[in-house]
């Protein structure tokens, strides 16, 4: 039978996924995907808490379409903040991007 | 359930995988919208229909196309090579391998309070009572934070003009 641990199991696992993707990349946009599914992650988790601990109260659902929007502006921001390095460098890599160390 | 909830599982976790190791960036980009897509299915299979579907919608929809539109404004020339790994990679992999053998155990160690009450049926009518009531604030924080991250983006991302 799928419990709890399973759905909890399964969200810690794609969030470390969506961590390595963000630690280990090297072009900026690949590590805005890897925030993404850290954040689809974390989503899961509280919807999958919300369901088999306190089913009746929703609080989880409405918490997750929170973290949605936040994660919707977030890409928004960080995708213009990626064009205007771009246009500056002309590259999305990261170790490139160096201003704040010599 | 159960079958399809492995079959799930290892679709979501298999293509996040191929998200984070393909060399490719714009397949990267397409392995995560069937992760995302595979995450609606979890939700489903949890009873959460509505969030299925915001999932789908934003997730899906708005968030690709935004990932899409910044990768064909800052890739040039060949695609192959656009998604390399950094001199980091090792460590980060060392990391995430440890946090997800150590989650697992703490998951699996702790005692949950399972409550045995069926979840309602009509999700949607209960999460807008919930917005439109008890979390007001910030559901009008939010929306103020959606209108400040578009004027931002906007901003930031246009062409700064010299004044001189």
């Amino acid at each position: 039978m799928i419990g709890l641990n399973h759905f909890l199991v399964f969200s810690g696992t794609l969030f470390c996924i969506g961590l390595f993707g963000a630690l280990a990349k090297r072009n900026a946009i690949a590590i805005l995907m890897g925030l993404e599914v850290m954040l689809t992650a974390v989503n899961v988790n509280l919807v999958a808490i919300s369901r088999y601990v306190t089913p009746e109260a929703l609080v989880g659902q409405v918490f997750a379409v929170f973290v949605i929007a936040v994660a919707a502006a977030e890409v928004a921001v960080g995708l213009a903040l990626i064009v205007a390095i771009y246009r500056n460098r002309i590259s999305v890599n990261v170790e490139d991007f160096d201003w704040l160390k010599w | 359930m159960n079958i399809m909830f492995w079959i799930i599982a290892v679709i979501t976790l298999g293509s996040a995988l191929l998200m984070v190791l393909n060399k490719n960036i714009f397949h990267s980009a397409l392995f995560m919208v069937v992760t995302f897509l595979g995450v609606a299915a979890i939700y489903m299979m949890l009873q959460a229909d509505f969030l299925a579907a915001v999932q789908i919608l934003v997730y899906g929809g708005a968030i690709t196309i935004f990932i899409i539109f910044g990768i064909m404004l800052t890739v040039r020339g060949n695609m192959k090579q656009t998604n390399l790994f950094s001199k980091n990679a090792a460590l980060a992999g060392l990391v995430s391998l440890a946090l997800i053998v150590i989650n697992a155990i703490m998951v699996l160690m702790t005692d949950w309070p399972v409550s045995e009450n069926a979840p309602p049926v009509e999700t949607v009518g209960h999460i807008a009572e919930l917005m439109l009531t008890k979390f007001i604030v910030p559901f009008e924080v939010v929306a103020v934070l959606l209108l400040v991250a578009l004027l931002g983006a906007i901003i930031i991302a246009k062409e700064v003009k010299k004044t001189s």
